[in-house]
């Protein structure tokens, strides 16, 4: 397999598994590091690609387990503090000042969720996945994604109306 | 009509039971501008999401088509230079045989012997002959002596000069 071929495989879904990978890790650079370690681990296992059913599936629990990984590792612990850019700079639709900071709500509450809702979220919200794959990519059974999700997105809905309601914090 | 189905999708949407193409009609309608009061919490959450998905990986990808260096190989270079060295040794150093026309080179050891004797014997031969060239400075200590005479004319002098005083 050439370095074409690998790419023309891999584009597709780079974003993706870049996008869960700091849904995961929260820092943009560590994310960007996860997502070279997975596409490198990819690329010198390319002779193995043909033997997966679903290359794309198959990346997300990679990367997933890889984030996992790095959590647990110590040296995540010590870099907690860096996760100090909750701006995200990269959303240009959303132009109007006021937007944006509800926009940034979102990311914060999303951020404070267990990290199987997040993932959950993440997938299914963002990337559009349908439950299947989802259930396939993380290891669970179709119904626990669907009662996870539901959590998930009702919990985000209940933050979003206490802080547009009442504007704490 | 349009805000009732909606308000219908939401539940569901909440409930994780919607399908993906009802989730795109719902951040479709969050996506424009005129959203029902009741329902404006909801506008960031799918802005959120519809931002979300434009975010890209932009680092390059280091790949490398790294050989990975077969041992194997090493191996079979290594045996081919023992077999280049033990040819090449042989060449060199190999049969024992003398050879001849050689400078220098004897075969019996006791040739070897008598030429060296004969060397010798023409080496000190040459050597006598330059210490008998130089025997003439026997003669130069022989008029030295002679000159010995010279020593009673200044005993009689300082004879003389010691009355004087």
């Amino acid at each position: 397999m050439t370095q074409n071929e690998f790419l023309n495989i891999v584009m597709p879904f780079k974003d993706k598994v870049f996008r869960l990978a700091k849904r995961l890790l929260v820092s943009t650079e560590e994310a960007e590091d996860a997502t070279q370690e997975v596409l490198l681990k990819l690329w010198r296992n390319k002779g193995k690609i043909g033997e997966y059913k679903n290359v794309e599936a198959f990346s997300m629990t990679m990367t997933k387990n890889f984030c996992f990984d790095k959590l647990k590792s110590k040296q995540a612990q010590n870099l907690k503090i860096v996760h100090s850019n909750y701006e995200e700079k990269s959303t240009p639709l959303q132009k109007q000042v006021e937007l944006n900071d509800s926009v940034s709500w979102v990311e914060r509450i999303i951020e404070e969720l267990p990290e199987q809702q997040r993932m959950i979220i993440q997938l299914r919200d963002i990337e559009e996945y349908d439950f299947d794959e989802i259930a396939k990519m993380l290891d669970m059974n179709n119904t626990a994604v669907r009662v996870a999700l539901s959590r998930a997105r009702k919990t985000i809905r209940e933050r979003l109306t206490n802080t547009h309601n009442y504007g704490i914090k | 009509m349009v805000l009732n189905s909606i308000d219908k999708l939401l539940e569901k949407y909440e409930n994780g039971e919607t399908s993906l193409k009802e989730e795109q009609v719902l951040k479709n309608y969050f996506s424009q501008d005129n959203v029902a009061p009741h329902l404006e919490h909801y506008k960031p959450m799918f802005a959120y999401f519809l931002g979300n998905q434009q975010e890209q990986y932009t680092k390059a990808l280091p790949l490398k088509t790294k050989k990975t260096f077969n041992y194997k190989w090493l191996s079979v270079a290594a045996v081919a230079v023992i077999m280049l060295g033990v040819y090449f040794s042989g060449l060199i150093i190999g049969p024992d045989e003398c050879q001849e026309n050689l400078v220098g080179t004897f075969c019996e050891p006791e040739d070897a012997f008598n030429e060296v004797s004969k060397q010798l014997a023409m080496i000190s031969n040459h050597f006598n002959k330059g210490t008998s060239a130089v025997n003439y400075l026997d003669e130069v200590n022989k008029g030295a002596s002679t000159l010995n005479y010279l020593n009673e004319i200044e005993n009689s002098t300082s004879i003389i000069f010691k009355t004087n005083q």
